[in-house]
């Protein structure tokens, strides 16, 4: 009895600990990018490994959630005669849900784990010890461009995963279901909310990109420094990337919708 | 060097096609465009039924949106929905026996203030109200009298 209180306690005590070292080293992050202004390029080589490698696999993805929404939507809306809808089903779908939560899990899938796996192995083969030896802070020079890299380009990746998903809609509604282009477009302007809607599908992408870059980035600073550990430190930061994006979607969502 | 050239360049791309797609939310998917009423002015209407009525909709004459329902009270007094109409500043010619009703677009679409202009010569100016109203038409209440008729006609045959 003892000893289960106890696993329990030590369980506890050490997510807690977790928890407070990510908020720490999150701190230690913000309180040093200010050093990253005269060194610009380091976060545009981030931009580009975290950006642009992952912009093949975020349009394709965009076009095809775009076209299964408008083949989906359309079914459901010919039964009660409004497929005219369809450009507004399509286009809220995605500017306020699926751009920004697809593109994060994704983004965690593809840039996360690439972040955490190659800070880890830094550890692991003793670069980062070896930067703090040459007096160069590596939560700084290697932590702070990977981090801002990636909540720069989370938001433009959603509203690209967004744009595309909206062709998309219009190649299957209106190419291939021949619902007519005019109010197609005319009812997704009438109905989406430039504040409401689009701000605020932006506002969700670029607390995502924080919270999924930090988890990343934490997950590889803190990794126990083997092969295991890296492996399991990358397995962490995917698991722990989705299940911080679909909570703080519904979290995020309650705030702005307003209705609980 | 090269190699760092080539990423520059790459990164520009994806930040001007990012911008770009943000663009397009705004002003081909959103509404950014033609939301918002320029220097406009208020006019208030009293409706003893405001339906489905909600903040945002259009306020159109002749089918022309001329502003839009910026926001909507209750006036404890008489009990009638206060409806707060923004109405663009181009359009200051309204007529004071102006008529307000609230319509729907098509059966099932989204309700809306029409305006009907009377012949006065003088004009309502900012924060006025409309006078002449018309509630929303609740289809329930309809369909309830409709019922209601065709059971009474097939009283009065039988009582034949």
């Amino acid at each position: 009895m003892m000893n289960v209180l106890r696993t329990l306690g030590r369980i506890v005590l050490g997510g807690v600990e977790r928890l407070g070292r990510a908020a720490l080293f999150l701190y230690e992050i913000l309180s040093g990018s200010w050093e990253l202004v005269g060194r610009f390029p380091l976060v545009l080589q981030q931009i580009y490994g975290v950006g642009v490698l992952t912009l093949l696999i975020i349009l394709v993805s965009g076009l095809f959630v775009g076209m299964v929404l408008g083949l989906q939507g359309y079914n459901t809306l010919v039964k009660f005669g409004s497929a005219n809808s369809l450009g507004l089903l399509v286009a809220l779908s995605l500017v306020r849900e699926l751009g920004p939560v697809v593109t994060a899990l994704l983004f965690a899938g593809r840039a996360g784990s690439a972040l955490t796996a190659e800070i880890g192995l830094m550890k692991a083969t003793e670069q980062l010890a070896g930067m703090e030896m040459m007096a160069v802070n590596p939560v700084i020079r290697v932590i702070a461009p990977r981090f801002f890299g990636g909540v720069v380009a989370m938001p433009l990746l959603a509203a690209l995963f967004s744009a595309i998903g909206v062709l998309g809609g219009h190649i299957v509604g209106v190419g291939l279901l021949g619902v007519d282009a005019g109010p197609f477009w005319s009812q997704m302007q009438a109905g989406v909310d430039f504040h409401d809607d689009i701000l605020n599908g932006v506002i969700k992408s670029a607390v995502f990109g924080v919270v999924c870059t930090w988890i990343a980035v934490f997950e590889g600073y803190d990794a126990v420094p083997t092969s295991e550990g890296v492996a399991r430190a990358t397995n962490r930061t995917v698991v722990y990337s989705s299940l911080a994006v679909l909570g703080l979607d519904f979290i995020l969502t309650a705030l702005t919708l307003g209705e609980i | 060097m090269n190699s760092r050239k080539t990423i520059e360049v790459w990164v520009g791309l994806f930040v001007a096609a990012g911008l770009l797609a943000l663009a397009m939310l705004a002003f081909k998917v959103g509404n950014l465009t033609s939301a918002d009423v320029v220097n406009g002015y208020t006019l208030t209407a009293k409706f003893s039924n405001i339906g489905g009525l909600k903040t945002k909709a259009p306020v159109t004459m002749a089918g022309v949106r001329i502003g839009r329902v910026s926001k909507i009270g209750f006036d404890n007094e008489r009990f009638m929905g206060v409806v707060e109409m923004q109405i663009d500043g181009r359009y200051k010619n309204i007529p004071k026996d102006t008529s307000a009703s609230i319509l729907t677009s098509g059966l099932l679409g989204d309700q809306y203030v029409g305006l009907d202009p009377g012949g006065s010569e003088e004009y309502l100016k900012s924060s006025d109200t409309i006078q002449m109203t018309q509630s929303a038409v609740v289809l329930e209440k309809l369909i309830g009298q409709f019922l209601f008729s065709k059971a009474a006609e097939g009283d009065n045959k039988k009582s034949k």
